[in-house]
């Protein structure tokens, strides 16, 4: 089986992030890029299955330079090669157009089953699974907290605001998965070695056959804020009494 | 004014899940509100009326026996034909796990632009106007779909408060079906039975939520007391979660629910960015916390350095005082 699994470069969750308010662009200098964790959760979901069974896995992103990073670390977790879509015209991609590039890459590259983290943590969206899937024509099952694999088709169960679907998709597919997944593994010395003699490609919109000056945006930003910080109110040390003052500052704000 | 369409979910056994509302209002803001929805045949008439009662002025029948058996397959279908036989400026749906699905397909299908994650629409002659907030609400980001394509707009849950008055919608029943082979099947469907009277954390007005601090799965059952003191929905931190206190399915943060309640309360909760950027546009924030470093007191309107295990009962108390 064929396992092409998303990952993308994100800002760090645990520290300050900032969009550019000109641009309206992350502002990459102001924070450590890391894999998000969601996808290292997609990876292991591909790794268990590979560890297991006969199955080739890719890892694939699309970014800057940076993004061999990104890469590195999934071929250190046991990746077996790693594709990067980078090309300048790429800059400030909407989710349309990087669903087509990622797909036109996929496609490419050739799959049974596409492997992606639910919501990138930055983004949040949570779409370009779904809109990858549109793309390729095939079945998509997305927000899976599990997914078993047979030889033609992926079953899972979909937690929802409502409950649990349990579903199934002939293969090929693609789907997304979410933190009840699994638990990545860490990548070893052994593997961080290896990482550094397995095939890296990059690929160009050229390489995919595709035009940077043919697509016109779908999306348009047309102003980015920042919000003033929060300032910090009353604070007050506890000498007894503080649950009482507590409901007296409810109770004039009108929050009781 | 052109048509806006609200996509409307229901559930396995047919009912209209509570965004509805929401969705149409939302709509009506970038012209008329036609309700959308997918149902067995029959079924029409009865949600006519349910619509039409959350002010839908034209509801879409799109009919199919593969409602419950294809996922979300049957919905892009009919907002599609729909979109054909309409040309909407707009296509409104939930930022739900379903309406994130049908939205992102529905959009490359269409060959349009696609907004999400949206907290406010309003709508300049023809052009969408959608306000995000990016990074926990620390950004808010405006954007547009120029171009003739309906803009598609999935809404945050819970986000849009306004409501509009009750319509007799007209009523367009169509037949619509999908080949089963290109779509993912649904083999069982099981709603989580509601356990709780409390409200549900999206959306919710109020928020009382727990951290490391509480220090076990069964002292975090003060986080609750207090909610249901306040009639609050309950939440926690990341480190509440990994550490096994309650489920992720609480979790506030960039990896969890993003909240914007009137009254946010910490518990024990130290205010790592992490925290922060899931409840930091919250309108009044309180805090308890042991560490009087702790992050959370620099965005605190009231804070307390105290033990939450005194400081909570002590509240608690004088809340049934004052309803007394």
């Amino acid at each position: 089986m064929k396992i092409i699994v998303l990952v993308k470069q994100v800002p760090d969750t645990w520290g300050e992030r900032t969009l550019n308010t000109v641009t309206g662009q992350l502002d990459r200098a102001a924070s450590d890029a890391v894999i998000d964790e969601i996808d290292e959760r997609a990876l292991e979901v591909a790794l268990q299955y590979k560890d297991a069974n006969d199955a080739e896995v890719i890892a694939l992103s699309m970014g800057p330079s940076s993004v061999t990073e990104v890469l590195r670390k999934s071929l250190a977790m046991g990746a077996d090669s790693a594709l990067h879509v980078k090309d300048d015209a790429l800059s400030g991609s909407d989710l349309s157009r990087t669903a087509a590039v990622l797909a036109a890459a996929i496609t490419k590259s050739g799959f049974d089953l596409v492997i992606a983290g639910n919501e990138a943590t930055d983004g949040r969206g949570g779409v370009i699974p779904a809109m990858i899937a549109e793309h390729l024509g095939v079945p998509s099952m997305t927000y899976l907290d599990s997914a078993e694999f047979a030889a033609d088709r992926i079953s899972g169960v979909r937690g929802d605001e409502h409950g649990t679907v349990a579903v199934h998709a002939m293969l090929p597919a693609v789907i997304s998965v979410t933190e009840a997944s699994a638990e990545p593994r860490f990548p070893n010395f052994k593997g961080i070695m290896k990482a550094k003699k397995k095939p890296l490609d990059v690929w160009t919109l050229a390489d995919l056959g595709l035009d940077g000056s043919g697509f016109a945006p779908s999306t348009e930003v047309t102003s980015t804020t920042e919000r003033p910080a929060r300032t910090a109110g009353t604070k007050i040390v506890d000498t007894g009494n503080a649950g009482n003052e507590l409901a007296e500052f409810l109770a004039a704000g009108r929050l009781i | 004014m052109s048509h806006a369409l609200a996509f409307i979910e229901t559930s396995a056994s047919g009912e209209v899940r509570n965004t509805a509302a929401m969705l149409i209002a939302a709509a009506s803001q970038l012209g008329t509100p036609v309700a959308v929805v997918v149902a067995a045949p029959g079924n029409g008439e009865a949600l006519t009326a349910q619509l039409g009662a959350l002010g839908a002025a034209q509801v879409y029948v799109a009919e199919t026996d593969q409602a419950g058996g294809l996922l979300v397959a049957p919905q892009v279908a009919a907002l599609e034909a729909a979109s054909a036989a309409l040309h909407p400026s707009a296509i409104v749906l939930a930022h739900s796990i379903d309406g994130r699905e049908i939205a992102g397909r529905l959009a490359v299908r269409l060959h349009t632009g696609l907004l999400v994650d949206v907290v406010e629409v309003r709508a300049d002659g023809d052009v969408v106007i959608a306000t995000h907030s990016v990074f926990g609400g620390a950004f808010t980001v405006e954007a547009i779909v120029p171009g003739s394509g309906p803009a598609i707009v999935t809404v945050r849950q819970g986000a849009i408060e306004t409501r509009i008055d009750a319509a007799t919608p007209t009523l367009t029943t169509e037949p619509v079906t999908v080949d089963p082979t290109s779509a993912a099947a649904i083999d069982a469907f099981h709603d989580a039975a509601v356990a709780t009277d409390r409200p549900e954390l999206r959306g919710a007005t109020r928020v009382v939520s727990g951290g490391r601090g509480l220090g076990s799965q069964a002292n975090f059952a003060l986080v609750e007391q207090l909610a249901d003191a306040l009639g609050a929905a309950v939440g926690a931190s990341r480190a509440a979660v990994d550490a096994g206190y309650v489920p992720q399915t609480s979790q506030v943060g960039q990896t969890g629910i993003t909240v914007s309640p009137q009254l946010y309360v910490a518990l024990g909760i130290s205010g790592a960015i992490q925290h922060r950027a899931g409840m930091q546009t919250a309108k009044t924030i309180v805090a308890i916390n042991k560490d009087a470093e702790a992050p959370i007191f620099d965005i605190a309107d009231f804070g307390i350095v105290g033990d939450v295990f005194t400081v909570v009962p002590q509240l608690i108390e004088a809340l049934g005082k004052r309803a007394d």
